[in-house]
């Protein structure tokens, strides 16, 4: 394999205290070296100038919805990491609700298979239950070894205290992280969009707040008494990121995602009966919106984490009540939250690449990942945070356009994406 | 002055000018005298949900007009094989005019106008809209009142599940009235006050009807209610018009339904069939309405 030298750059490596000009050599899809600008001594074959660039530990997406196998009218692995790699990830953790359901070492095996294509790493995250059906756990220990870094039932949360009581136990013990979608569906009953001012001028139902957060009080309280680590999937309410700050007061390894579109928009957005803001959970109030911002800049939100949602134009341009929810998010999310975050100075982009990359490797435990510092894994996020761009959904790499981002201006866009020390996306 | 509207989606999107220019046109209109204005048009109607008043109402119209109609139910072959409103939508664009349109989910027509060309008339969308029925409503009251304007106008019942409450609510806040909601908290969240300027919410049904100038009552549908628990009895004994409570609201109230009435739930026989009740006027009235609404948006455009 080559040697590549990336010099002339920023590095912002949170977790090896870096935040300065350095150049680094990849070899054997390791990072082999870091210096000073100029001053690196292994020699390279290849060479990529980042001039007015931030190099960053590879970004990793806790929360993507690949649709392999057996919904590749949505998305693949290969076309959904090919937009992945667009988006500055290196890492994705694809979440189980595939069909058949992710409950099994050999999807979990299949999934990372290389016949699948994919262009950046996918991290499986297994189903909690069987069939995600809430009733039985899946062999974590099995799941684990298999490869699997995660445990979840996303979309369907596991609403029986006692088997989410098992699920955090077992974890515990095995060494993984219960991912939990927090949503009580007797209270939300899944309803198309956010319970308040919007719903009801719309005349569509609603999800209350409570949904969310009543879920988010009780799996602290059940991590709390079980131990092992609980981590909160695309946080969308003020109340829900409260209880995660009252969890971590009483010492509860309780961590927290949101997404870009609760960051960005609010349940308005719905009032044109637009099928591309509707997403689980939904898009809340200002309010809400606010309180994320703030959990943001405080340090509450541990990630960021897209969601990537992709549907078929058939599945979304139909009633609003009848759409699926979600929506793809994996080429702008980094976009997004220079935009959003950084240069609204909410935060730093030190602060960014914590949530994009440091603190999503810990989350799933990902060993290597994470940083840039010697010996870690050669995955590499090269973005220049000033440049304005606009997105053009026609033209993704994802399989589906059920994006309301495009069309939309950003500041800060990725230029290069390494993989264990290939290129795998350059606008160099 | 807004152009004439391509599509009557909601009353939302109609200025107070357009909505007068409607009414007057109604007040013009006469099944009884039918016109040749929409010789040669074709009007689909489209009619996703089940419904008898406003169907009818509609069809009576665009044949008093001249125009033909094709009546389409959910029941109809395409649909129930599962094809989309957007090519079922497609599909009649190429052989009628306009599309009246019925659906149960909010916003179904509003997603239909993106995607086809021709205009959408809507007879009704889930929770969300009901402007026709507005519209008459409005009529209605301007047979019996000079004006909108500065009116008590108290509607009870079943409004979170209401498309009506909802037009009604847009379009008299647009003329000027004062629109007071009444009803439990669960058919009645606080949230509706913020549906238009000068909504209020008043729980209590003798304080509401205090001074009304009209009285708009709902019936509590049932088959929308997803698991609500409503006790009958309290309802009753808590909204129900009777009589003695008709005299709350000024001597001269109208009382009104959209329709259809449960008797002895919402109202009682009494108060039904008393001389206040207007129910059966906005029937006619329906016709006049939609007739204006038909030529206003179909005339003269070829």
């Amino acid at each position: 394999m080559s040697t590549l030298l990336l010099y002339g750059g920023h590095l912002i490596d949170p977790a090896a205290g870096v935040d300065a000009p350095a150049d680094l050599v990849l070899k054997d899809g390791k990072v082999v070296e870091v210096a000073a600008p100029g001053k690196t001594k292994t020699v390279a074959d290849e060479k990529l100038n980042l001039k007015g660039l931030i190099v960053a530990p590879g970004f990793i997406d806790l929360h993507v919805h690949l649709r392999e196998p057996g919904q590749t009218h949505k998305e693949s692995i290969a076309t959904g990491t090919a937009a992945a790699a667009a988006g500055g990830f290196t890492s994705v953790c694809a979440m189980p609700n595939t069909r058949p359901v992710n409950d099994s070492p050999a999807v979990t095996r299949w999934m990372q298979d290389a016949e699948r294509g994919a262009v950046v790493n996918v991290f499986p995250i297994a189903a909690a239950t069987l069939g995600s059906q809430g009733e039985k756990l899946s062999d974590y220990q099995a799941l684990r070894q298999a490869g699997a870094v995660a445990l979840s039932d996303d979309g369907k949360p596991i609403l029986d205290d006692h088997i989410m009581r098992e699920a955090l136990a077992l974890a515990a013990k095995v060494g993984l992280t219960v991912i939990q979608h927090a949503e009580d569906t007797k209270i939300s009953g899944t309803h198309p969009m956010n319970e308040g001012v919007t719903s009801f001028a719309l005349g569509l139902r609603g999800q209350p707040t409570a949904s969310e957060w009543q879920m988010v009080e009780r799996d602290v309280r059940l991590a709390s008494q079980e131990g092992g680590r609980l981590h909160v999937a695309h946080v969308s309410t003020g109340k829900s990121l409260e209880m995660v700050r009252l969890g971590r007061a009483s010492k509860v390894a309780v961590t927290a995602e949101v997404a870009p579109h609760h960051f960005l928009f609010t349940e308005e957005a719905c009032a044109d009966y637009d099928t591309r803001y509707k997403m689980n959970p939904p898009l809340r109030s200002k309010a809400d919106r606010e309180a994320i911002l703030r959990g943001i800049a405080d340090g509450t939100v541990d990630a960021i984490a897209t969601d990537h949602a992709p549907h078929a134009l058939y599945e979304k341009e139909i009633e609003f009540d009848k759409a699926a929810f979600g929506i793809t998010g994996l080429e702008v999310a980094v976009a997004a939250s220079l935009t959003a975050l950084v240069h609204e100075k909410l935060i730093t982009l030190k602060r960014l690449v914590e949530m994009l990359s440091t603190n999503p490797a810990k989350i799933v435990g990902l060993k290597g990942r994470g940083t840039l510092a010697v010996g870690s894994v050669a995955d590499v996020t090269i973005f220049d945070p000033k440049k304005r761009w606009i997105y053009d959904v026609e033209k993704t790499r994802s399989r589906a356009k059920n994006c309301p981002y495009g069309g939309m201006t950003f500041k800060g866009k990725v230029r290069a994406t390494i993989v264990g020390g290939k290129v795998v996306f350059s606008e160099l | 002055m807004k152009a004439k509207p391509r599509s009557l989606l909601a009353i939302e999107s109609l200025d107070s000018r357009q909505i007068l220019d409607i009414l007057a046109l109604a007040r013009r209109m006469n099944p009884a005298r039918p016109r040749t204005t929409l010789r040669g048009r074709r009007i689909a109607l489209l009619f996703y949900e089940n419904s008898t008043r406003t169907r009818t109402s509609f069809e009576i119209a665009a044949k008093s007009l001249g125009a033909s109609t094709v009546v389409i139910h959910a029941t109809t072959a395409s649909i129930e094989k599962g094809e989309s409103l957007k090519d079922t939508g497609r599909t009649l664009q190429s052989i009628v005019d306009a599309i009246v349109m019925r659906h149960p989910s909010s916003g179904a027509p509003v997603l239909l106008s993106r995607l086809i060309d021709i205009p959408i008339i809507n007879a009704g969308d889930g929770m969300h809209a009901h402007p026709s029925q507005g519209l008459l409503d409005a009529f209605t009251i301007l047979n019996h009142k000079k004006s909108l304007k500065g009116l008590k106008i108290v509607t009870i019942g079943d409004i979170f599940h209401s498309r009506v409450a909802r037009s009604d609510a847009h379009l008299f806040s647009k003329l000027g009235a004062r629109v007071v909601f009444c009803g439990p908290d669960v058919l009645l969240p606080n949230t509706a006050t913020a549906l238009a300027p000068g909504v209020e919410i008043v729980r209590d049904m003798e304080t509401a009807l205090k001074g009304a100038d009209v009285v708009m009552m709902l019936r509590v549908q049932q088959e929308r209610l997803q698991g609500m628990q409503i006790n009958v009895d309290e309802y009753i004994r808590r909204y129900q018009l009777t009589a003695s409570r008709l005299k709350l609201a000024k001597k001269d109230a109208i009382v009104m339904h959209p329709g259809p009435m449960i008797r002895g739930m919402e109202m009682t026989d009494e108060v039904a069939d008393c001389k206040q009740s207007v129910v059966l006027e906005q029937v006619l009235n329906g016709v006049k309405v939609r007739m204006a609404i038909l030529q206003t948006i179909l005339g003269g455009r070829r």
